[in-house]
């Protein structure tokens, strides 16, 4: 019975949007992070310079710092972004292609 | 407490933390001395041990299958589950690691914070739910899912044992080192004691009691580090500026701690050891297994959620805990400093900052509760892998190779068991053996072979429809093998611990990662690629419907074995 299920999911053309369009937007969340990251670590191998600015004459806190932080910040909500949206649109949308499935 | 210079700790600390040869380098290998005896750090500490041995025995009762013992039977909640993670996570190196490292260099601190937070997100976009989906105890049940079982399962628990024997060495070993000077233990007894109370959580409460041990922990280490920063930050009213300022004036370095220093060398370095942090952690086994502890893929990415923001927030904390050591232990040299004076570095080595400001801003009583925290950290780290060990062989290697799948719950939930004795002894061993040795490089390894072998095989065998079980073990192997001898022919194994002159080393990057990983995959690739046997075929054909189960988790509720 469950093979039929598994069947009827692969059949259904709702599944493959649902998984091109999660996956495409897991794929998007995930460079936007390496771009985060690596910028960051390509910031400080090739311009520790500009990082070691201070944010304002007078101030003894780098650009660096905030940035940083910033990156920690970043990567939080990033992820708790991607969390809400798969929690409810994408696992409606799951609810929905299960629930032809086993109606059928 | 601490009377005496002992540099050790800081080599101690670094070995948890390690970094390969950025942070060995700066290990310094000194005798450590016993301290005296903390007796409200102790008191504390059996407050800690006397509440999870009453957790221990009330989830001894719920501890009746396999399933119970794997996954706590599947029935921690998101939030839970993502306080658990991160107490798993969260080692003693990244607290008192981290702090001190912000503590000697400034803004080096925070790029291991990042670092060490970055694979986060990568579990949660590409890992997370598939798992959940698909698997049941272990990664190797994902990995493995339709492949052919004793080649792929064989091949994940080794995988799994040798991250988990590398990080535990170095996790004993740190925890000897530590436990010694914060409490006054003898090392042996030390080991010891953390062996025996990580064996009796998993032995008799399996999955609920380290996961409990873990929630404590975490709660107990945040409680603690969140008290610290705000005392800090209220001193300076709340302006970070006005720290740093103060920072600047008092600390030897001076306007340097606001820059990036000597943490990254080169930038193939800085990329690899950034890959082995960000994938490694999506392939380390005792943080995967967590993941089938919860009832549903939303539960899963909740756990993530939580777990990345508690992480995040704590590593935030760490920056301000080192700032905050700077500019307050100099108020009070002779009590924090060798001989009262600043140039001679802190009592216990620089890894020592955070504990030290705990006295600073809380008195003895904070410095009890902070050292208790240490020690409970190791604990929970430690009973987390010794958990995901025993897993590996129980149920891959005994019920799934040996039995074929036949093994009866009783039977598989008494092989755990024996597992978990065996481990707990060899851990106890290997944490004495290697007390004299350098093993800073070990957790370092421990990631990159979780990035090399664990994450390739888990990601091709879940998001690539040709992969196959001779292209999946053929690249991990590949990836295993060339991780270790890269890094046994890098500074930090090559000259650091087989004593080498400096310079000799063959290989010349901080990690391996970037080399090691790409190739596992390239041969995963090309391998599978040329396999047209007729398992292969049939492996392919099986995809569509692991695809169906891994995206809508249809079939995965029963897998939970509740």
């Amino acid at each position: 019975m469950n093979d039929d299920i598994v069947a009827r999911i692969e059949a259904n053309p709702k599944f493959h949007q649902f998984v091109q369009k999660r996956n495409s937007y897991g794929i998007i969340m995930s460079i936007l992070m390496i771009i985060a990251y690596y910028g960051y670590i390509l910031l400080i191998a090739f311009n520790k310079e500009w990082l070691a600015t201070k944010l304002a004459p007078g101030m003894v806190t780098s650009i660096g710092i905030p940035l940083g932080v910033g990156v920690i910040v970043f990567t939080i909500i990033l992820t708790n972004i991607y969390i809400r949206r798969a929690n409810t649109e994408f696992d409606d949308l799951n609810a929905q292609i299960l629930k032809e499935a086993n109606k059928k | 407490m601490i009377s005496q210079s002992t540099r050790k700790i800081l080599f101690a600390t670094a070995a948890l933390l390690a970094t390969g040869s950025v942070l060995a380098a700066g290990a310094d290998l000194g005798n450590t001395t016993k301290q005296a005896t903390n007796w409200v750090a102790i008191a504390m500490f059996v407050v800690f041990v006397a509440i999870t041995l009453g957790i221990t025995k009330w989830a001894a009762a719920r501890t009746k299958t396999a399933a119970d013992f794997y996954t706590a039977g599947g029935g921690i909640t998101g939030f839970q589950n993502g306080l658990a993670i991160a107490g798993d996570y969260m080692s003693a190196a990244s607290f008192l690691g981290i702090s001190g490292l912000v503590f000697a260099n400034g803004f080096d601190g925070l790029i291991f914070s990042i670092g060490w937070l970055v694979g986060w997100p990568v579990i949660t976009f590409l890992m997370a739910e598939r798992l959940r989906n698909l698997g049941k105890f272990t990664f190797a049940d994902v990995a493995a899912y339709r492949f052919a079982q004793t080649p792929m399962r064989t091949f994940a628990a080794t995988g799994s044992l040798v991250v988990v024997a590398f990080y535990m060495i170095a996790q004993m070993v740190g925890a000897g080192q530590l436990i010694k000077v914060l409490f006054g233990l003898e090392y042996t007894v030390a080991v010891i004691l953390v062996g025996v109370l990580m064996m009796c959580y998993v032995l008799f409460g399996g999955m609920t009691a380290t996961t409990w041990v873990q929630i404590i922990k975490a709660i107990m280490l945040l409680t603690g580090a969140t008290f610290m920063a705000l005392a800090v930050l209220w001193k300076f009213g709340f302006n970070p500026e006005a720290l740093f300022a103060k920072a600047v004036e008092i600390h030897s370095k001076h306007d340097a701690i606001m820059s990036p220093g000597v943490l990254i060398k080169d930038p193939v370095s800085a990329i690899s050891v950034g890959m082995a942090l960000m994938f490694g952690t999506a392939g380390l086994p005792h943080i995967l297994m967590r993941f089938f502890t919860v009832p549903s893929a939303k539960e899963a990415r909740k756990s993530v959620g939580w777990a990345t923001t508690w992480i995040g927030y704590f590593y935030i904390l760490t920056f301000i805990i080192g700032f905050g050591a700077i500019v307050m232990l100099t108020q009070s040299p002779e009590l924090y400093y060798v001989d009262g004076d600043i140039t001679k570095g802190l009592k216990g080595g620089g890894n020592m900052a955070a504990v030290h400001l705990s006295n600073a801003v809380g008195g003895n009583i904070f410095l009890g509760f902070i050292s208790a925290v240490a020690f409970a950290t190791i604990l929970a780290v430690v009973a987390g892998l010794t958990l995901s060990g025993a897993s590996a062989v129980s149920h891959d290697l005994y019920a799934t190779v040996l039995k074929h799948g036949n093994a009866d719950s009783a039977s598989e939930l008494r092989v755990s068991r024996i597992t978990t004795i065996c481990l707990g002894i060899v851990a106890v061993f290997l944490g004495i053996a290697f007390e004299k040795e350098n093993v800073a490089y070990m957790v370092m390894l421990a990631f990159v072979i979780a990035c090399s072998a664990n994450f390739p095989i888990l990601f091709m065998s879940v998001l690539w429809k040709d992969c196959t079980t001779k292209g999946a073990v053929a690249g991990g192997v590949v990836g295993l093998v060339s991780s270790v001898v890269l890094t046994i022919l890098s500074a930090s194994v090559w000259e650091a611990v087989l004593k080498n002159p400096k310079g000799s080393a063959w290989f010349p990057y901080s990690s391996p990662a970037i080399f090691s990983m790409t190739a596992a995959f390239v041969v995963i690739y090309i391998v599978s690629k040329m396999d047209n046997s007729k398992q292969a075929q049939l492996e392919r054909s099986l995809y569509p419907a692991q695809r169906v189960r891994s995206e809508t988790g249809v079939g995965a509720a029963a897998a939970s074995g509740h």
